[in-house]
């Protein structure tokens, strides 16, 4: 057999010798879809990148000065739209906080089963996410039916899956359904076992290890000047936990462990996620056991809460006071508020602003994702390429609150 | 909670902190642009203060109201368990003049919060090392965060990029075009057009 004659004359072949430029995404898988990180490479070896957010921006701060305050809710759903009921207990505690309500007892247990549950579903996606990213499909599917089991009983209680809507200032917008507490610990238990069932599935996996261990390491002080918040600082061993530190609702009376990583590699901050899913199924037990089953959700205060529905079509004043909550909205004081709380990637803080009137002047969202990913291009200088798939999921970057 | 803060920062800077108050809880001094750095990297490196993480930094848009912006940040100190809001004002009615200087050096945090300010709010940042647009495109006219910024104003689509803008050979970039034979290239609708003919 002949061979092949290319007539390659390889002794003029020029190399390149410049560094590569690679733009990644924003519709890139590993981008999540909304990043895209421009990237200049010297063979494999990232020099230089830099990450552009905003391709998910909807004005979201903007729309927020055009409604009532009420009208705020489905924005704050649509934020973090793997755990919206953090959200919203978020911004109804910064209202609240405005306004002086502490809501009943029965409604600040609830708000945490709510707000763990949904806390549980956001770690469940990363870390489904992270093993698919990194050729683990089968863990992925198996969170993602956990994360299911979840979403079933938020559907249950609210009637949505995705964008509940849920929160009302000085309460909730239902009180628990009848089966809530058998349905939460049904759900709970199964996904704890399929947690385990993940767990030994990865971490007996010497291929996802490699990727994850010392890569995309970080100090616990250059994490706290980016102001990292959520389990990507703990991961780094700063045990800051604001439902410990500045406890909120009934924080301070369940117990509860911090879980804590070592190094501040991916790998800790996969295990951090893990360990917290544990963590909110015990808050959870312990809420459930001293939840009441009778008595009010909401607060019984006419400036802020929509009257009975009787009332609206029985009485006169009933009907005037649901015509000024919907047309004018619930008055706030004016002045100017931070209320901070415990998100699923760390402190999502609400600055809000009031110049008396129905309408908010300003409402500022801190969402925790915004700085974690603003550190993002410290973590990948220096490491390959095939690191940012790992890195990037572990920062669990939620393209609604990054972009606003 | 932070009172004591509030206390020292009058202390120390007297009449260069404006005003303070505690509403709702939270503590806050409304300080002189001009003293903005020197006041924030004493709240950091003070001892009693630590300040070691900025929580937030955003801009408040105060139409009528003269200077026009706030610029409020929060910080908090996770070895003292205490927080404390920081606000300075800058920027005259229609806008202009409003420069406060860089925090970047202090937190890092800084350089994408103040990116951000600068997008929606046109507030400048002197010495910040990178200040472009954040969460908007370069092309967008305006700050869609001011409150004389219409909610619903829409803005022009942004042309194609010249060769010379890009910097790079277009007909290079990805998708590849028909001539380049790659089989994810683009669909060649001309030539189909004249096959099915």
């Amino acid at each position: 057999m002949e061979s092949l004659d290319l007539e390659l004359d390889e002794g003029h072949l020029e190399l390149p010798a410049e560094p590569m430029r690679l733009m990644m995404g924003p519709s890139h898988p590993a981008m999540h879809g909304t990043v895209r990180c421009i990237v200049d490479l010297s063979g494999e070896t990232i020099l230089k990148v830099d990450v552009q957010i905003g391709y998910l921006h909807r004005g979201f701060e903007k729309m927020c000065e055009r409604g009532t305050w009420a009208q705020v809710f489905p924005y704050v759903d649509r934020l973090n739209y793997v755990s919206p009921m953090l959200n919203n207990v978020g911004y109804a505690l910064a209202v609240e906080k405005m306004c002086g309500i502490v809501v009943p007892d029965r409604c600040q247990w609830y708000r945490m089963v709510l707000g763990e549950l949904a806390r549980i579903s956001d770690h469940l996606t990363c870390d489904g996410a992270m093993a698919m990213e990194l050729g683990a499909f089968t863990p992925y599917l198996w969170l993602i039916k956990a994360r299911e089991m979840i979403w079933d009983v938020l559907e249950e209680e609210t009637g949505a899956r995705l964008t509940h809507s849920f929160g009302r200032i000085g309460g909730m917008a239902k009180p628990p359904t009848a089966q809530f507490k058998s349905l939460v610990r049904h759900s709970v238990s199964s996904v704890l076992r399929i947690v385990d069932e993940s767990e030994k599935m990865l971490l007996k996996n010497r291929i996802f290890i490699d990727r994850l261990e010392n890569v995309g390491l970080i100090s616990a002080a250059d994490a706290i000047s980016l102001a990292w918040t959520g389990p990507i600082l703990r991961a780094t061993g700063v045990a800051y936990d604001i439902r410990k530190t500045q406890p909120y609702l009934k924080y301070d009376e369940v117990d509860f462990d911090v879980p804590v990583g070592t190094k501040g590699d991916t790998l800790d901050r996969f295990l951090v996620r893990l360990a917290e899913i544990r963590q909110s199924a015990r808050i959870i037990e312990q809420c459930l056991v001293r939840m009441a089953d009778e008595g009010p959700v909401n607060v019984d205060d006419p400036r802020v809460m929509l009257p009975e529905k009787e009332s609206v079509y029985g009485t006169i004043e009933g009907t005037i006071q649901h015509f000024k909550l919907i047309m004018e909205g619930a008055k706030v004081p004016k002045g100017e508020v931070y209320s901070y709380t415990e998100a699923g990637n760390g402190e999502l803080g609400f600055y809000l602003v009031s110049d008396g009137s129905g309408t908010p002047a300003r409402v500022r969202i801190r969402p925790p994702a915004f700085t974690n990913t603003s550190g993002l291009s410290q973590l990948l200088e220096g490491r390959m390429i095939s690191d940012i798939v790992p890195i990037f999921g572990s920062i669990n970057m939620i393209g609604g609150e990054c972009d606003h | 909670m932070s009172k004591a803060v509030l206390q020292k920062l009058q202390a120390t800077f007297g009449a260069a902190i404006l005003e303070t108050h505690s509403q709702f809880g939270d503590d806050t001094a409304v300080v002189e642009p001009s003293h903005w750095l020197a006041i924030a990297t004493f709240l950091r490196d003070d001892p009693a203060c630590a300040f070691e993480m900025m929580s937030d930094l955003c801009g408040v848009d105060r139409l009528d109201v003269t200077p026009r912006f706030e610029v409020v940040i929060h910080l908090n100190s996770l070895s003292k368990g205490h927080r404390i809001r920081l606000k300075t004002r800058v920027g005259d009615e229609d806008g202009e003049g409003a420069q406060v200087a860089s925090l970047v050096g202090l937190w890092k945090t800084a350089n994408w919060l103040e990116r951000e300010a600068f997008d929606m709010f046109g507030i400048t940042f002197q010495t910040h090392p990178d200040l472009r647009r954040i969460l908007m495109y370069p092309e967008f006219v305006g700050y869609p965060l001011r409150k004389d910024y219409p909610a619903e104003k829409t803005q022009p689509l942004v042309a194609y990029r010249t060769e010379e803008e890009a910097g790079v050979p277009l007909d290079k970039q990805a998708p590849f075009g028909p001539h380049e034979g790659m089989s994810f290239a683009r669909n060649d609708f001309t030539k189909r057009a004249e096959d099915a003919n």
